[in-house]
């Protein structure tokens, strides 16, 4: 169970990316968050792994406090996080069965990372978590010669072989295109469904929310404003989370809107 | 005409009192110039410049030129050992200094520096290293050990580790920290993050840098000798002391045609690294 | 989509020849110079200790080492301005996308290799056996050995300009000197400088050790000192040469920064 206490994040500059946001989340939910940019969702998804650190605020996962825990502890917590990138930040240079068994160097020696000397157990897990997002056939391929939507699947397969209890991911679809957005979606989906790991998906596609969220929380300037089922929430709530009317931008499928529904054209 | 250009484009036309746009202060261009030539006339005097002498000079080293030519060729079957203890005197200086420049650059790269202190640290070391010359290193460490190629290889060890390390910090300071963040989430041990992370990123660019200092190094090696740390300049001096000078000009030529094939292969090698 | 399937057992043997071939390499340029990591336990510790005492300075040779600073700087100063100019015209000939005449920058980037080839030390050398010892020397060293430098760049420079100002006007019926000197010459005089300055930099470096070998600036004394073994005088020297060195770097980075 991961609880969020009382999180707010004000950065060196001024800027106050999130106030007093408190959420409880229990193993095994896919929560979606959503927000336009800016609204902090990528800060409260880094605090939670304190990739970025709370101003203020606790983060309990399990019972541990995060938010106290030493700098050795904290590596430890985050082996057990899986994260994944808008920009999937794969070493581009490396092939994608390296990039994959970095995931495993949480659970290595320093010395056995050091020299690339994975044991054959870990090799086997990389291996069945690419086979996992269907992208085996690709292991000894230098990362940068793949496709987006192929990079990213190698990003979730490195999460996955940290066998992790509990996912992040932050703007996974943003940088893909349309098809491609839905197969991530439902491979994190099903991860979430087979495997039981908790994952936390901040998206900005409201479309894609509502499809594959089965809770919606929504952030507006920092703040928490709805916490509820993905299947409550109509064309008004995002709305309200949004602070505006939604236009094409919001939605990763265009032609699924209505042209009844279809707001003002404002420019993207 | 002008009032009827400006009738036909219903403007008003050029103003009698429009403001031109101010030209730049002449004063301050004339003010660079004195300055400069101040400078030169300056440099001149205390330099001792005399182009008369120069003019006068001539025959001298015409005298010179006529004593190196035609060249001795057959001596340089003795060279050959010198010569290769030039290039083993480079090729060691730069993987020392390469060596050296490794954890250092770990230090004094703004992203991946841990204590300020150390960062800064190293920062000035690398630049104070940096302004002393490699021939400079050497006729300080050939004094302190003697003669002989182990000062020649320490000063180019040192020289390849400032240059090798400040460009190398430049590059890891401009990476794309995206992988770097992706590794610190999965809980990686720092030094994993910084191999996995960082070294894939700079790997080719670090050669190139080892293999441009090494150039430098090759033509520093050919005349380090002459200050005694040893390599085929040695025997340059020597020759040039003893009045050998058919001997002297066979080494130039051999010096000239080895920094051109060592440039040609480190050339080459740089280029496949891509 | 073109993807090599590397497979792990031919990568891992690349790897290993060559890190093979290196550590090779190494050994042989090892054993050629007598190299040991015992003689290097010997070397290192030794001059630590003679950089130990070096310090405190010996203060009563500042003034002559100060002189001698300056004088460094002013071999620097003229002999890069010389160069700087005279360079010039021969990295135009150098210039391909410039020449009229085949062979011309073939010819010109030779001649420039071959001054740039030829080692700054013999160079001096030369010179003083035809002007005597001192500055003049080094002046006409670093002069001659910049050329061969800034030439090469320069051409370089000019090879990367933009045609395009050049077309226009030449379409507009300029003459050949007219269209260099309206639209080549505003966009290779900031590079130019910038070049020249960055030269300096290299050539205050270049005058210190000239002295080394009679050629006037801040080597003549250190070759004495070092002579001598009078280390507090050579840490005098060698702080005084990092000072002047870093203070000419900063100026140098200011001064191109605000050309480009």
């Amino acid at each position: 169970m991961i609880e969020l206490i009382e999180i707010s994040k004000t950065f060196p500059n001024g800027v106050q990316a999130l106030k007093n946001v408190s959420l409880t989340i229990g193993d095994g939910e896919f929560v979606v968050i959503v927000g336009l940019s800016g609204a902090g969702k990528s800060t409260l998804l880094r605090c939670i792994n304190r990739l970025v650190e709370p101003t203020s605020g606790k983060v309990v996962i399990d019972g541990v406090d995060v938010t106290a825990a030493g700098p050795e502890e904290l590596r430890r917590i985050r082996t057990r996080i899986g994260m994944i990138f808008q920009d999937f930040n794969l070493v581009k240079r490396s092939l994608v069965i390296t990039n994959v068994l970095a995931g495993r160097l949480g659970h290595t020696s320093p010395f056995r990372g050091l020299a690339g000397l994975f044991s054959r157990e870990d090799i086997d897990v990389a291996l069945s978590c690419l086979d996992k997002v269907d992208i085996r056939d690709k292991a000894y391929v230098r990362a940068d010669q793949l496709s987006g939507g192929q990079q990213q699947r190698v990003g979730i397969a490195r999460a996955l072989a940290q066998m992790p209890s509990l996912i992040l991911a932050d703007e996974p679809v943003a940088s893909l295109d349309p098809p491609t957005s839905h197969v991530v979606m439902r491979d994190l989906k099903r991860i979430n469904e087979e495997d039981h790991i908790t994952t936390i998906v901040n998206l900005h596609f409201i479309d894609l929310a509502r499809q594959y969220g089965s809770r919606i929380v929504g952030l507006r300037a920092g703040e928490l404003v709805y916490d509820g089922p993905a299947q409550d929430a109509t064309e008004g709530t995002f709305e309200s989370i949004y602070g505006r009317r939604i236009h094409e931008g919001d939605l990763r499928d265009v032609e699924e809107v209505g042209r009844s529904e279809r707001g003002s054209r404002s420019s993207r | 005409m002008s009032k009827r250009w400006a009738e036909v484009n219903g403007e008003a036309g050029p103003r009698a009192d429009a403001h031109a746009p101010a030209r730049p202060s002449k004063a301050r261009t004339t003010m660079a110039f004195i300055f400069v030539a101040a400078l030169y006339v300056w440099s001149g005097i205390g330099t001792e410049t005399r182009p008369v002498s120069l003019l006068l000079g001539i025959p001298d080293m015409a005298n010179l030129f006529s004593r190196m030519w035609p060249p001795n060729m057959a001596y340089l079957r003795t060279m050959v050992v010198p010569l290769m203890e030039t290039m083993q005197m480079a090729v060691l200086g730069t993987a020392l200094g390469a060596a050296l420049a490794v954890p250092v650059v770990l230090v004094s790269s703004r992203n991946i520096s841990r204590y300020r202190k150390a960062y800064y640290t190293a920062r000035a070391v690398l630049n104070l290293v940096r302004t002393l010359p490699d021939i400079l290193l050497a006729s300080v460490f050939a004094a302190a050990l003697g003669f002989g190629a182990l000062p020649g290889v320490m000063a180019l060890a040192v020289f390849s580790f400032g240059i090798i390390a400040k460009l190398t910090s430049e590059t890891v300071e401009a990476i794309d920290p995206g992988p770097l963040e992706a590794l610190s989430a999965t809980g990686s041990p720092r030094i994993n993050v910084v191999y996995y992370g960082v070294v894939p990123q700079v790997l080719p660019q670090f050669v190139a840098y080892c293999l441009y200092v090494f150039e430098i190094n090759v033509r520093a090696a050919t005349v380090l000798g002459l200050v005694g740390a040893g390599g085929i300049g040695m025997w340059l001096q020597r020759d040039m002391n003893l009045m050998m000078y058919r001997n002297a000009s066979a080494i130039i030529l051999l010096i000239f045609a080895f920094v051109l094939v060592m440039d040609f292969i480190s050339n080459w090698l740089r280029g496949r690294l891509v | 989509m073109s993807a090599h399937r590397i497979s792990p057992k031919s990568r891992l043997c690349r790897a290993f020849l060559l890190v093979g071939a290196v550590i090779v390499v190494l050994a042989w340029a090892a054993r050629g110079v007598e190299f040991s990591l015992t003689r290097l336990g010997v070397g290192v510790p030794q001059v630590l200790r003679i950089m130990s005492l070096m310090w405190p300075f010996s203060w009563v040779h500042l003034p002559d080492v100060t002189v001698r600073l300056i004088e460094t700087f002013q071999i620097a100063f003229l002999g890069t301005s010389i160069a700087s100019v005279l360079a010039a015209p021969i990295g135009f000939l150098g210039a391909r996308n410039l020449s009229r005449v085949r062979g011309q920058t073939y010819l010109a980037k030779f001649m420039l290799n071959a001054i740039r080839t030829f080692p700054e030390l013999l160079l001096g050398l030369v010179f003083i056996r035809g002007v005597g010892p001192g500055p003049f020397a080094g002046v006409l060293t670093i002069g001659v050995h910049s050329i061969g430098m800034l030439g090469k760049l320069y051409a370089e420079v000019v090879e990367g300009i933009d045609t395009a100002p050049l077309e226009a006007l030449a379409a507009s019926g300029a003459t050949r000197a007219q269209v260099v000197r309206y639209s080549v010459v505003p966009q290779v005089l900031p590079e130019f400088a910038s070049q020249a300055i960055y030269r300096f930099e290299i050539n205050m470096r270049a005058a210190s050790i000239l002295g080394l070998v009679g050629a006037g600036g801040i080597g003549t004394p250190l070759l004495f000192a070092l002579y001598q073994h009078d280390w507090p005088r050579v840490g005098l020297i060698l702080t005084g040469i990092m000072i002047v060195v870093t203070a000419t770097d900063l100026v140098s980075s200011y001064l191109r920064s605000r050309l480009v």
